[in-house]
Formats: C-alpha cells, sequence, structure tokens
C-alpha cells in the first residue's frame, strides 16, 4: 500500500489545489502580498501551484506607508528575484489628509490606510478575486471563515449568510462586482507554518530573528523606533533591547518581544514553549473581542 | 497553550527532532453536531481547553466575555471560544461552523464546530463533508431528539462511517447508567439503518471535563474508552488510497508550446511514470511521462497529492476532464440518481434548470425526477413534489452533457457534487451519486437522415420559436393569433401552443404550483422544440412567470432561434380587462396560485421584443413584431441569404 500523505503535504496540497482552483475559474485574481511570514509562505505555494509558468495573477501589497523598512526591501527583493507582478497601491487621500496611528489611533489609521485602502485597490483594477493569508486558527472570527468567503459589490462580509461549502468542491461564480476572497491557509496552525518555513527553507523578513533593535515600551508594548517619525514621549527612552517580531505590520502598531531567537530553529522552539498567542503582539485586534469581525465586514482581510 | 515545555524540548535531540516527531502524527478531521443546548461548543472548548491549546491572552478574553455574555455563572463559558461572531454571543447559539485546531502527544485534529439549529442545517453539513467521524451529543436528560436523527442521517449521506455517540450532561442526571443505557439503545434503534461502521458510545460531562480527556471517578460502571482516548486510536480513513486511479483535471499549465501540463489532485489511487492511463470522456488512451512537480519530477503521485501530469500524446484533455486507470473507469453519463440535501430557502423544483459542479467540472442540470423525500424522524420515504430548505431527498437528475463519475458509496471525491442557482449563485443542494441511470447508458441518439435544415427548406423558411410571456389577460393569445395569420397569409407554415389549450391535453394532470407550473413549462419548450425540428415556425404564449424557465426553453433551442417577446401589460390593466374574470375571482381567494395575486411573476431582464400594450391596439403590436423580424433579417442578410422568415 501506498503511504497516505503527512499533515504537512496534506496542507500544501490542499493550497495548491486551492490557487489552481481560482486560476481556472476567476478572470482576474490577485494575491494579497503582505510581507509577513504567512505571505511567504503563500508565495511559496503559489510558485508551487504553477511550475513551471510564474503564478497567472499579479501581487498586491496594500501599503499604509508605515510598515517596517525592512518589509519594504524584504518585498522589493522578492518580486526581483521571483519575477512576480508586483502592484503597490497607497491611499493617496489618506496620504493628503496626514492620517497616521500615532495621532489618530490604531482604528483610524488601520481603517483608511489599510481597508479603505484596499477596497480602492480592488475596485480600480476590477479584481473579481484576492488571494489572502488568513488561517483559522488566528482569530474566533476567522475560525468561522469559508475557504471561498464571498464578498458583495460593496466588499462586504456577511458572517450570518455564507455559502456552504462542502467538500472540495468550490463554488466559485459571482455576479459582476462582487468578489471572493480566498484563503489557501485556512487550515494551517501557527506551528504549521514556521514547520513549513524550516523545511522548505522559505526565505521570511529578518525582522522575525532576534536582534539588537532601538525600542521604546509604550503601553505595554515595546515599539520600534524605524524612523524619524515617531516622536518620544516623556519619560520615554530608546533602549537597544535583543529582541524579534512575531508577527509583522505597521511598526508603530507592532509590539516586539524580547528574544534572543536569531535562528529558525530557535524562533520555532521558541514558539513551541510560548504562553501567549501571536496576536497578542498586535494593538488592532485588542479593543474588544468582536474587533477583528467588525474589519472583516466592512473590507479588511 | 504550550505545545512542549522548554526542558522537554532540550531532553530530545532539538527542535528539528520534535518536529520530524510531529510529523509522523496522523490527521483526524471530526466535527461536532446534534439538538441545540446539547453542549457541542463546550464540549470544544473543553477539549482545547484540556489540551492546552489555549493561550494565556485568549483566556483572558474569554474571562472578560465570559463575565459579558456567559450562560455559565462566574465559571467560564467555553462555548464563547468557540462561537467567534458576535451575533453568536449575543444570542448565545452557534450559527455557522467553527473550525479549531488541536493535538495530543499521539494525533492532530481538525474539528468543525457545527451548529444545532435546524435552520442552519447547511453549515452543519458544510461541517459534515470535510470530516471522518461524527460527535453526535445528545443531552442526557432529552435523549434522541429530532435534529440527533437529522444530523445523523446527515451524516450518514456525506459518507462518515464512524460516529460517537456522546452523551452529554450526565452529571445532571446522577451519572445514572439507565438513563444512558437507555440513550444508547434509542440511537441503536434507528442508526443500524445508516450504514456506520463504528458507533461508540461515551458517557461523559463537557462542563466538567468527566470522560472527555480525563476518566471520570463518578461512573464505575463505565469501562469505555475517555473521548480524547478513542479520538486517538480510531482508525483514519485511508480508503482512497486502494481505489482505482482517478485525476480530475483542475487546470492546463501551458507555459510555453513544449509543455502541456495537466495540474490537478489525485483524487484516489495513484499513479507512476510510464502508466497507461484513459481521457474518462473520449476513452483516449495516452502514457504517463512525467509527473512534474516543482522540487522536481516524481515517479509516483498517489491519492491527495497536487501535481502536474504531462502525457507522451497530444490528446484533447481540458478542466473537467479525467485521467483515469483504464482497466477500473469510472462512468460517464448525463442521467443519474442521487440523494440529495436542499440548503435553500427557495425549494428545489423538478424540471428547474440549475448548475452541477463536481470538484472541477460543470453542467446544466434539472431534476428530472424527484422520487422521494425521507422523513428525519422515522426515515420514511414520503411522495414529494418539491424539496424544502433542509430536507433530504432522493431524485433523477439530467445534465445537459456527460459527466465523469464513481458512486458516492465508492468514491467521496468523484461521487459528489453541488447544486448552484443561476440567478443568485447561491450553493442551493449537495449531491451523492448512487448510480447512473441504464436509460442514459442504452438510449443513444438516433441518427436521421433527413434532418431539421432539409424540412425547414421544403418549406422554404427558417424554423423559430416565438415565446409570449406575460401576465393573464395582457394579450398574448389576441396578439399570437394574429401574428399566425399573418405568417399564414404569406405561406409560412406555423403552430401555437396555447397554454390554456395545452392544459387541456398534454398538461392536464398539472395544477399550478410551482413545481407544476415548472414542469409545464418543461413540456411545451420541449415540444417546441420538436416542432422547430420538424421546420416549424411555434408561437408559444404562455404565462411562464419565472425567468429560469424560460432560460430552460431558450437553451433548448439553437442561439437564435428562441424569441423572447413580453407582452407587458400593467396588473391593473389586466385586472381591469379581465377577459375571463379569473383576476375577479382571485381577488377574492376563489383561484390560489394565480400570477400577478399570490404568485410572482418574474419580468423578462433582455427579451428579444418587448411590446409595451398601453394605449396601443393588438394589430400595431404585430406591426412591431414585423419590424423587429426584418431589422433582424437585414442585419444576417449581410451574413447569410438563406430564406428569412
Amino acid at each position: 500500500m501506498n503511504a497516505p500523505l503527512t499533515h504537512l503535504q496534506q496542507l500544501e496540497a490542499e493550497a495548491i489545489h486551492i490557487f489552481r482552483e481560482v486560476a481556472a475559474t476567476f478572470s482576474r485574481p490577485v494575491m494579497l502580498y503582505s510581507v509577513g511570514k504567512d505571505s511567504s509562505v503563500l508565495m511559496h505555494l503559489a510558485m508551487k501551484a504553477f511550475y513551471p509558468a510564474k503564478p497567472p495573477f499579479p501581487f498586491l501589497h496594500v501599503d499604509t506607508t508605515w510598515k517596517f523598512r525592512e518589509m519594504i526591501a524584504f518585498r522589493d527583493r522578492m518580486a526581483k528575484e521571483r519575477g512576480f507582478d508586483l502592484i503597490v497601491h497607497i491611499n493617496q487621500d489618506g496620504v493628503r489628509d496626514g492620517i497616521n496611528p500615532f495621532d489618530h489611533g490604531s482604528n483610524t489609521h488601520t481603517h483608511i490606510m489599510k481597508t479603505v485602502a484596499l477596497r480602492q485597490a480592488l475596485d480600480k483594477h476590477g479584481f473579481d478575486a484576492a488571494f489572502g493569508g488568513a488561517r483559522r486558527d488566528e482569530e474566533k472570527s476567522r475560525a468561522k471563515e469559508r475557504i471561498f468567503s464571498f464578498r458583495n459589490a460593496s466588499h462586504a462580509w456577511d458572517p450570518k449568510n455564507q455559502r456552504p461549502e462542502m467538500w472540495k468542491i468550490y463554488n466559485t461564480r459571482v455576479a459582476k462586482g462582487e468578489s471572493i476572497r480566498v484563503f489557501p491557509l485556512s487550515n494551517w496552525t501557527e506551528l504549521d507554518i514556521w514547520q513549513y518555513i524550516l523545511q522548505e527553507n522559505i526565505p521570511i523578513v529578518p525582522l522575525y530573528f532576534a536582534k539588537e533593535r532601538p525600542v521604546v515600551e509604550r503601553d505595554g508594548m515595546l515599539i520600534m523606533k524605524d524612523d524619524e517619525r515617531m516622536k518620544l514621549k516623556a519619560g520615554e527612552q530608546i533602549e537597544n533591547r535583543m529582541v524579534r517580531f512575531r508577527t509583522l505590520g505597521c511598526y508603530p502598531l507592532t509590539g516586539a518581544i524580547d528574544s534572543s531567537a536569531a535562528t529558525l530553529e530557535a524562533i520555532v522552539g521558541e514558539m513551541l514553549t510560548a504562553s501567549t498567542s501571536e496576536r497578542q503582539g498586535r494593538l488592532i485586534d485588542r479593543d474588544e473581542a468582536g474587533s477583528m469581525e467588525k474589519k472583516k465586514r466592512e473590507g479588511y482581510f | 497553550m504550550r505545545h512542549v515545555s522548554a526542558k522537554a524540548l532540550e531532553a530530545t535531540d532539538g527542535v528539528r527532532d520534535y518536529l520530524a516527531a510531529q510529523e509522523k502524527k496522523s490527521l483526524l478531521r471530526f466535527l461536532t453536531c446534534g439538538s441545540v443546548d446539547d453542549g457541542k461548543s463546550t464540549l470544544i472548548g473543553r477539549l482545547l481547553s484540556d489540551t492546552r491549546q489555549i493561550f494565556e491572552d485568549q483566556l483572558a478574553a474569554l474571562e472578560r466575555d465570559s463575565k459579558k455574555h456567559g450562560t455559565t455563572g462566574d465559571d467560564i463559558d467555553f462555548a464563547l471560544l468557540v462561537d467567534g461572531l458576535e451575533a453568536e454571543r449575543e444570542q448565545g447559539i452557534t450559527i455557522d461552523v467553527a473550525y479549531r485546531f488541536f493535538a495530543t502527544p499521539k494525533r492532530k485534529f481538525i474539528v468543525a464546530d457545527t451548529p444545532g439549529h435546524e435552520q442552519y442545517t447547511r453549515n452543519m453539513a458544510t461541517g459534515a463533508s470535510t470530516a471522518d467521524l461524527a460527535v453526535v451529543l445528545v443531552d442526557a436528560r432529552q435523549g434522541i431528539l429530532r435534529q440527533t436523527r437529522r444530523h445523523s442521517i446527515i451524516a450518514s449521506l456525506l459518507g462518515i462511517r464512524h460516529i460517537v455517540l456522546a452523551v452529554n450532561k450526565i452529571d445532571l442526571v446522577d451519572f445514572d447508567q439507565a438513563v444512558f443505557d437507555g440513550i444508547v439503545a434509542d440511537y441503536a434503534a434507528f442508526s443500524h439503518e445508516l450504514g456506520f461502521q463504528t458507533v461508540v458510545p461515551i458517557p461523559l460531562s463537557a462542563r466538567y471535563g468527566d470522560n472527555v480527556s480525563r476518566r471520570s471517578e463518578a461512573m464505575p460502571w463505565y469501562d469505555g474508552p475517555t473521548l480524547v482516548e478513542h479520538l486517538e486510536t480510531v482508525p483514519v480513513d485511508e480508503a482512497a488510497l486502494e481505489l482505482p486511479f482517478r485525476f480530475p483535471v483542475q487546470y492546463v499549465n501551458r507555459p510555453n508550446l513544449d509543455f502541456r501540463g495537466f495540474a490537478g489532485t489525485v483524487a484516489s489511487g495513484a499513479v507512476s511514470k510510464g502508466d497507461a492511463v484513459v481521457v474518462a470522456k473520449s476513452g483516449t488512451p495516452a502514457r504517463v511521462k512525467r509527473i512534474v512537480a516543482q522540487d522536481g519530477d516524481l515517479e509516483l503521485a498517489v491519492a491527495g497529492q497536487a501535481v502536474t501530469i504531462l502525457l507522451d500524446d497530444e490528446v484533447e484533455v481540458s478542466r473537467g476532464n479525467m485521467l483515469v486507470a483504464p482497466d477500473a473507469r469510472p462512468q460517464v453519463a448525463d442521467q443519474f440518481t442521487a440523494n440529495l440535501v436542499w440548503f435553500s430557502e427557495q425549494p428545489l423544483l423538478p424540471g428547474r434548470s440549475y448548475i452541477l459542479r463536481t470538484e472541477t467540472d460543470e453542467a446544466s442540470a434539472t431534476v428530472t425526477e424527484l422520487k422521494y423525500r425521507v422523513n428525519v424522524n422515522d426515515f420514511a420515504h414520503e411522495a414529494a413534489k418539491s424539496l424544502a430548505l433542509n430536507e433530504v431527498g432522493v431524485c433523477n437528475i439530467s445534465t445537459r452533457l456527460p459527466i465523469v463519475f464513481d458512486p458516492f458509496a465508492e468514491n467521496r471525491t468523484t461521487g459528489a457534487f453541488i447544486l448552484i442557482d443561476r440567478m443568485t449563485n447561491a450553493t442551493v443542494g449537495a449531491g451523492m451519486i448512487v448510480h447512473s441511470l441504464r436509460r442514459a447508458d442504452n438510449i443513444h441518439w438516433q441518427s436521421l437522415d433527413v434532418g431539421k435544415r432539409a424540412r425547414a427548406d421544403m418549406k422554404g423558411q427558417r424554423p423559430a420559436v416565438f415565446w409570449f410571456t406575460g401576465l393573464s389577460g395582457s394579450g398574448k393569445s389576441t396578439i399570437a393569433n394574429l401574428l399566425e395569420k399573418k405568417f399564414h397569409a404569406t405561406g409560412r407554415h406555423t403552430y401555437i401552443l396555447d397554454g390554456d389549450n395545452v392544459r387541456h391535453g398534454l398538461n392536464r394532470d398539472l395544477g399550478f404550483t410551482d413545481a407544476d407550473r415548472v414542469e409545464n413549462i418543461r413540456r411545451v419548450a420541449e415540444v417546441a422544440k420538436l416542432m422547430a425540428d420538424a421546420g416549424l415556425i411555434v408561437i408559444v404564449s404562455f404565462i411562464s412567470p419565472f425567468r429560469a424557465e424560460r432560460r430552460v426553453a431558450r437553451e433548448l433551442m439553437p442561439e437564435g432561434e428562441f424569441i423572447e417577446v413580453f407582452v407587458d401589460t400593467p396588473f391593473e390593466e389586466c385586472a381591469r380587462r379581465d377577459p375571463k374574470g379569473l383576476y375577479a375571482r382571485a381577488l377574492k381567494g376563489e383561484i390560489k396560485n394565480f400570477t400577478g395575486v399570490d404568485s410572482p411573476y418574474q419580468p423578462p431582464e433582455n427579451p428579444e421584443v418587448h411590446l409595451k400594450t398601453l394605449g396601443r391596439s393588438p394589430e400595431e403590436m404585430v406591426e412591431a413584431l414585423d419590424q423587429w423580424l426584418l431589422q433582424r433579417d437585414l442585419a444576417q442578410d449581410q451574413y447569410e441569404s438563406g430564406a428569412g422568415i
């Protein structure tokens, strides 16, 4: 008898199947590329799914202009090395209005520079399917979402009325203006992601590895001063600490953790013994239990 | 959550060894189901908590939430861990399926927590479709309920072979063995018909953890496994590996002229480089030249693997077709019998056209016969004309083009399909194929020497179907009659199919329910098609209120032969004219299901001809039609010089 697939092989095959299904049935798909580790895995799987061809869709990065500089450098390097078609979208209205996480708070900043920006980009290019790297183990409302998640013409998610999703038979039909968000990593856990990165040697942004970095303690989080736009408040001090990041986003909203894990093995080792979830380092999820669902209903990924 | 203590990690030979050990674990996908308030979400919360999958920050949030929305007093309400939607937490119910992940030292698990309310049955089916085992919860105080039966039958239909009968809240009946035994006997009495391989009953308390992962001391009479012990040891279904090779082609990868790869996921069996295969729909043989993957070509691909296959010959294969084992081929048919679970508020109507989707193929499909509906209480077969939301039935289905399949009982991947509504794109049903119908195998098209073209040429005309739709009393018959007279006067061969007249003969067995209306139109469309095939110009004058059925009629005819004529007279005007006195009676409630009164009329969105009758005579309408035909023929004459109508 032939050996059954391992856990990771099953997850990999499922993701590849999903990529191909979208490429075969939608007229204008796009992959949301957020530069983090999940995006790195997603990109790796997309390359595999269509090998020896390149993925038959562009990659879209919604740049809030507050991402870590190392993320942007990594993004541009990957686009060049892997040869994918990269679209960078910035909400110019938000730039004009000077929207930033320090003065406007995480909610307003995220809504305008991320959610609204994403809707602008999807509308501008007329994308009818968008891949995202969300996983069901990340958060309660994500645990409820379909792999092929329907969005109406104003990009809204209706969690109370999702299409049934039977077997691997995906309903990929949408009317004009409607779209589908597709999550190939739905059934992956954080451990699976790291395990796969290790197994496949997938490049990730160096910020995931521990290094001495200039950080400030603010609201119980370690915020890295990534550029001059971050002004210190009274009593705050910059200190150089060995830190790394479990997730990446806008630098003023992303907390670092004290760590000496400088290799993939060490990161996984640290993760295996962690007692808090990865989203704990994200300011935007903290407000209240339903905050992710609210953002998603408005079109956030 | 802590996957492992730091010390244990040091003790083993580093992270890579630990992960290698993880990788050897098998994966079990299961769901929890059963009636409302039987404690499904609580059980999953308990499983996650006992297997330490809950992080400290999540626990803190849970404590806050429990105070706000909880239903367990001062204790932590574990259900809030899985009821992730706001509406769910506010109402204290589960609306949609949640997927959760946990692992024990022996196995990894993906669990689908599914809703108990009848109205969300489709979400339960979603969770069950990818599961190998179902934990059916029963409240020890309530016993077997209607939803226990419904979920068990759906689990069985969807191919689940292993059941855990979790008799929950056993603490609330004083851990009484008699209660447990009674429920087990009740369940066995009906479940033996459902073809489960194993049914393992376990008495437990999800809230307090008895017999979940910890053996309960309160039930010395129970000597079976705890839930976790059982989940860790139940055999995972690997049957797909043993089945004949099936490879549904998902995507044709063609980066350059020298590479034509068929990408897809092996549905069952295995294939090696050099193996002989057959293209299912055409029967064309070929050989596997390469099995391509990014990390290098493979010698072998097995069930579940997503690969790209290159064949040695240039054979015609596209998405929706299947590469299969030559000595054990699937069925290729356009008519088959299937079990159906209905998901939509709009009932299933035999005769209506839906889109049928298998894993990679798509075809127009109609239910030609609803054989019976299954009563979920006693599993009795009941005669039915339609299936309502959450109902289960057995039916015959006909597709416009043949599809490739195996019986679902033999192959869960190639035997399943969904039905999609053409208008809303909603997923309205899920089907499991039982067998193909012999009809399709044995009745082949008889090829005839005198064709449609020859018949039409002899009459010196081009066949057409004028389909008049509009409210009762809108003037359809009057205009149709005048049109036929005009055609007749110019030597054309015509026939009128009139709604009322046909109901006196061919369709006299049909009433006015939605199901009967659909069948009424289907028959007339088929007759119109035969008449057009005979070379006639057919004028159909039917209310034909539903878009879906007019579309079915349109799709029966070749492009350009179907001319939809919307006789557009406002309801008030029709009711005022009331030539047969029907509106007066319908408005008084003496006639049921009257179009425009208590049955809907869906106006055409893009009719070929739109006749607005208000303030204009029937002769003017015929003139307008004539003008339209003239314009059309002028346009067409630029391409062909055949005889116009």
